[in-house]
């Protein structure tokens, strides 16, 4: 297995399997190296078109993707109708977007009314909404060229993309692994080369887990900086739309590109935008480095735990002072998490009912059934029976939920539609409320003392494929190191610091105070530039 | 009139207020429109929408309240009330539950008629939510096809609910009555009932005095009322069928579950609908989507210093200043600001408080219902009205002859003066009407005998022919005239 291939020949002929030295097409690859910075600077002077990236990137993901998985829709003929347009545009001198020609990759939760929105979702596979999420109208007008739709978990509930209803993705380190979730497919359409930028998701750590997994960068920025109007909810008061990308340099100028206040969203933060672009390169000064006593504990995988604290030295070496701190309610946070969730979940779900779009059970069937088990009760006698026999709307809402949705959803719901029932309430999601406040605090009172707090992204590298399907807990343990920033609002950061002795990518996490994205960022920049795990490819070869 | 029992009513009434646009998004609230016309991604809940406060809404809600005498909370918030049905989009209607954005208010009635003692109802809270759509059922032929119109799914409305205060159907009615005419007053709501702008629930009871002791029936919700006046059928009705079923089964409160009737206006019966929400559990919770409301203690004072003179105080006002009757006050503030406004100015004006009265509650009102106009389209102003008031006081214009005057001024958008030259009415002198009396009697000797006989209303017919003789006679004066001199030959 490959390590570090920054020979750009040797790489090429790795990740492909095949030597390319056509000149053309090596070009063609080696657009597949640069980060989205320097791709912005080659498009700016001429020395390659937006047709030719788009091309290079649409050519990757034919090559790559049907092993890897992360794209649901490809629409290449758009992508590039969309790049000529673009270079027209810059034939002509025009005042062209941020992100003019730079193929963006979207995952499929975030309304975009020239594709359907399937949320990974039986219910939602044929859904084309009529209207753009803000996030994808910010890229259209940043001149981005979208190139396609990324899979997820269902709903985005998950931490493996498995629970998709359309396919599999791989972890383009090892294609037995997952490539976390619920953003699997854009972490994984970063790692393997097919696109320079993504669009991702985090509720519960869905960007920053996938990234970790997949060696690439990923930001959750804090909640309200990115407009979540046209992002299908899966839970309203921790949903937080992100970037990925392979550097955190491109990762400040997607968020920079999507982040601002929204009239249309209001949970949205009007706070300005800093450019985040422009900072990032700055080192911070006096930098106070914040660790968790809680996060080395029971259950983190050795080389993770090295790998991290490796970083914390990294940080040492750059003259950061390091702090251990104590968030004593983190311990609760997985359990406040699925309290919480679910229960937003239920509610943000009761809407595909089946009525007005979405998945729809076969009436006639459905109705030949009832009339069947109506006729069987009324031979039994069984009065009883026939009076608690479903209305056929009734029916028709169970039987469209039941076929449209899959397990994982349905016992997000079933959780959340309990916790939020009378007589569970108070114990339940009051309860949850009251603890999310005390990991708010927690947050609060450590950053009194330090400007950034350092941990692992998850205790292991990426698992196996089908190793926690029959284990939901174990599965919703993933989220162990990422959802207290969602329960606070935090923003957070996953990186690349350093591999497993089996190849596999181990992330460091960041995070900062709320709207504390510059420094989260800056501080970020300081260990990518100190160290190269960032620029490690993967490769096909086994 | 004893009544074995006492009607214990409390009333839910749901009014639709007055923006143009909904509470959550940009759409139109407009009545009428084609089916789903008047619909967003936000109302209609698809997927990724969200919702923004109509700040108007809150507004609205806020003048509303405090005219209603709530207390007003510095904080409230959103919670979803969620439960399934096919013209509620999103499977959960944005309302109020724990922290509405008022509570604890009340509202004065008093009964024209005397049936009962004027008495306070008290509000138990107030708060906002958005209507769902309306589902229109078309089970022709057998095929039980619905059909859904999305088009009022998010118009804003507030709920005002009442304590169990009142104590017939009467009482009842009063309370719509005059919460309709605040509300119309302070300008929140068109309360059009017929366009659901005003819809009412009523909760109603029994209490009754047993061997026992006291007892009270099980509580029955009655809905689908579509007027006040079938609101208090449906009350007198319910009442009586409580009563009835009481006597049959002793059946008491808290022994069956809460029942929800309709009212069948055709029938003039309620019917029991079948109880799909008894068990329900509605599984509220804040709404993660919209931020939490606060009205200052300051902005809630400023609302009460905004507030227009709201009908009970102008009411009493018309009792104590200008010496109306509670019943002449009614009328006229029933009739909306802008007709107190004008019966205020004809009234300061004319210096005559009663005559004002009796002109704008009687011939005014008459004219603006026959025509079906308002006051302000009405061509003759208060202070012209009041002009002509003046004119009859000053005896310029005969009595009999005002109502002519009037029709003229209007007809012709003329001031009195020029009417009362128009009609030739000129002052008839005292010897000239003795003369005409005179020579009436003299021509008509039956008559003088049947007055001399005792039959005074034998001069009737005399009075007939002084008018034609000259119009500008006093009907009154030739009577008394014909009568004295009749008497006296
Ligand atoms: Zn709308």
């Amino acid at each position: 297995m490959l390590r570090a291939a920054t020979d750009e020949v040797i790489w090429c002929r790795l990740f492909w399997g095949v030597d390319r030295h056509n000149s053309d097409r090596y070009f063609s690859m080696s657009l597949l190296e640069h980060s989205a910075c320097e791709l912005l600077q080659l498009l700016e002077e001429g020395k390659t078109s937006s047709v030719e990236l788009a091309q290079a990137y649409l050519d990757a993901i034919e090559a790559r993707d049907s092993q890897i998985g992360s794209f649901l829709r490809v629409d290449a003929e758009a992508a590039i109708r969309r790049a000529e347009q673009i270079d027209r545009r810059r034939g002509k001198g025009e005042q062209l977007g941020k992100l003019a020609g730079l193929p963006v990759a979207v995952k499929d939760v975030l309304c975009d009314r020239e594709t359907k929105t399937t949320c990974a979702s039986r219910m939602l596979e044929s859904f084309r909404p009529p209207y753009d999420s803000t996030v994808v109208a910010k890229l259209k007008a940043a001149d981005a060229v979208l190139i396609g739709r990324t899979n997820m978990d269902e709903f985005a509930m998950g931490g493996s993309t498995e629970n998709s209803a359309f396919q599999v993705t791989r972890n383009p380190w090892d294609l037995e692994r997952t490539p976390g979730g619920s953003s699997g497919g854009a972490a994984a359409c970063v790692a393997g080369g097919m696109a320079p930028l993504s669009i991702g998701t985090d509720t519960g750590g869905s960007i920053r887990q996938p990234a970790g997994l997949c060696g690439v960068v990923g930001m959750k920025p804090t909640y309200g900086r990115v407009s979540r109007f046209g992002l299908i909810a899966f839970a309203s008061s921790l949903d937080q739309v992100g970037p990925l990308a392979r550097s955190t340099q491109d990762a400040a100028l997607l968020l920079e590109t999507i982040a601002g206040h929204d009239p249309q969203d209001a949970t949205s933060l009007d706070v300005a935008v800093p450019k985040y672009s422009a900072t990032i390169k700055q080192p911070l000064k006096n930098l106070r480095i914040g660790i968790v006593r809680e996060h080395f504990a029971e259950g983190l995988d050795a080389e993770v735990e090295t790998a991290v604290r490796d970083a914390i030295k990294v940080y040492e070496s750059l003259g950061a002072t390091v702090k251990e701190i104590s968030l004593p309610h983190s311990k609760y946070a997985v359990a406040t998490y699925y309290v919480i969730a679910p229960s937003e979940a239920s509610s943000n779900l009761a809407r595909y009912d089946s009525v007005h779009y979405g998945y729809r059970t076969d009436r006639a069937a459905m109705l030949k059934e009832l009339e069947e088990e109506r006729k069987e009760l009324e031979t039994a006698g069984d009065q009883a029976g026939l009076n608690s026999l479903d209305s056929p709307l009734v029916r028709m809402y169970r039987q469209s939920r039941a076929e449209g949705f899959g397990p994982e959803v349905k016992r997000r719901i079933m959780l959340g539609a309990y916790t939020l029932s009378a007589g569970y309430y108070d114990a339940y999601y009051l309860k949850a409320l009251k603890v999310r406040r005390l990991i708010r605090q927690d947050f609060d009172a450590a950053f009194e003392e330090v400007d950034l707090i350092a941990s692992p992204v998850t205790a292991q590298p990426a698992f196996k494929l089908g190793a926690m399907a029959d284990d939901p807990l174990s599965m919703y343990l993933v989220d162990l190191y990422t959802v207290s920033a969602n329960l606070a609002g935090l923003p957070g950061i996953s990186l690349p610091c350093g591999f497993s002795s089996g190849g596999l990518p181990i992330g460091l996490q960041l995070q900062a105070p709320p709207l504390g994205e510059e420094t989260l960022l800056r501080g970020a920049y300081m260990f990518e530039q100190a160290t190269d795990w960032c620029r490690r490819r993967p490769s096909l070869e086994r | 009139m004893d009544s074995p029992y006492t009607t214990v009513i409390g009333l839910e009434v749901h009014v639709q207020l007055a923006t143009n646009s909904k509470l959550f998004c940009g759409c139109s609230t407009q009545f009428g429109a084609e089916p789903n016309t008047q619909t967003c991604p936000v109302c209609i809940g698809l997927p990724g929408s969200l919702p923004v406060m109509n700040r108007l809404a809150y507004e609205l809600s806020l003048k509303t309240a405090v005219a209603l005498n709530c207390e007003i909370p510095e904080f409230t918030k959103w919670d979803r009330k969620q439960y399934f049905y096919p013209d509620l989009p999103k499977g959960y209607q944005i309302s109020q539950f724990d922290l509405p954005m008022s509570s604890g208010g009340f509202l004065e009635i008093h009964d024209t008629k005397d049936q009962f003692e004027p008495k306070r109802i008290r509000i138990t809270r107030a708060h906002l939510e958005e209507d769902a759509g309306k589902s229109v059922h078309d089970e022709v032929a057998g095929k039980a096809d619905s059909e859904i119109d999305l088009n009022r799914t998010g118009t804003p409305l507030l709920e005002i609910v009442s304590e169990p205060d009142m104590r017939s159907s009467a009482e009842a009615r009063a309370f719509l009555d005059e919460l309709k005419l605040l509300l119309l007053y302070i300008g929140v709501s068109d309360c059009n009932m017929q366009e659901g702008s005003l819809r009412v629930d009523a909760n109603v009871n029994l209490h009754l005095e047993t061997d026992e002791g006291k007892i009270a029936t099980p509580i029955v919700e009655i809905k689908n009322m579509n007027s006040f006046r079938a609101v208090e059928r449906a009350l007198d009705y319910e009442a009586a069928r409580q009563y009835r079923v009481w006597q049959e089964t002793g059946q008491k409160i808290g022994e069956s579950p809460k029942q929800t009737r309709g009212w069948d206006d055709a029938e003039g019966i309620t019917l029991g609908q079948r109880s799909k929400e008894e068990s329900s559990d509605y599984r509220y919770f804040p709404d993660p989507d919209l931020a939490p409301v606060t009205a200052s203690p300051e902005r809630v004072h400023e609302v009460k210093a905004g507030l227009c003179e709201l009908p009970a105080s102008l009411r009493s006002r018309l009792l104590s200043e200008h010496g109306l009757s509670l019943y002449d006050a009614d009328v006229l503030v029933n009739q909306g600001r802008a007709v107190v406004d004008y019966f205020l100015e004809v009234a300061k004006q004319s210096g005559d408080s009663k005559s004002a009265c009796n002109w704008v509650t009687q011939e005014i009102l008459r004219i603006l219902k026959d025509r079906e106009i308002s006051i302000g389209d009405f061509s003759v102003s208060a202070t012209h009205l009041a002009d002509l008031l003046l004119a009859v006081k000053e005896e310029k214009l005969p009595k009999s002859r005002a109502k002519d005057a009037l029709e003229l001024m209007d007809a012709k958008n003329i001031e009195v003066a020029e009417a009362i030259e128009q009609l030739g009415i000129e002052q008839v002198d005292e010897s000239a009407l003795m003369t005409l009396c005179q020579e009436l009697l003299d021509a008509n000797p039956k008559i003088v005998a049947d007055v001399q006989a005792g039959k005074q209303q034998a001069v009737g017919a005399l009075i007939g022919q002084a008018k034609k003789k000259n119009p500008n006679v006093d009907p009154g004066q030739v009577r008394k005239i014909c009568l004295e001199l009749a008497q006296k030959d």
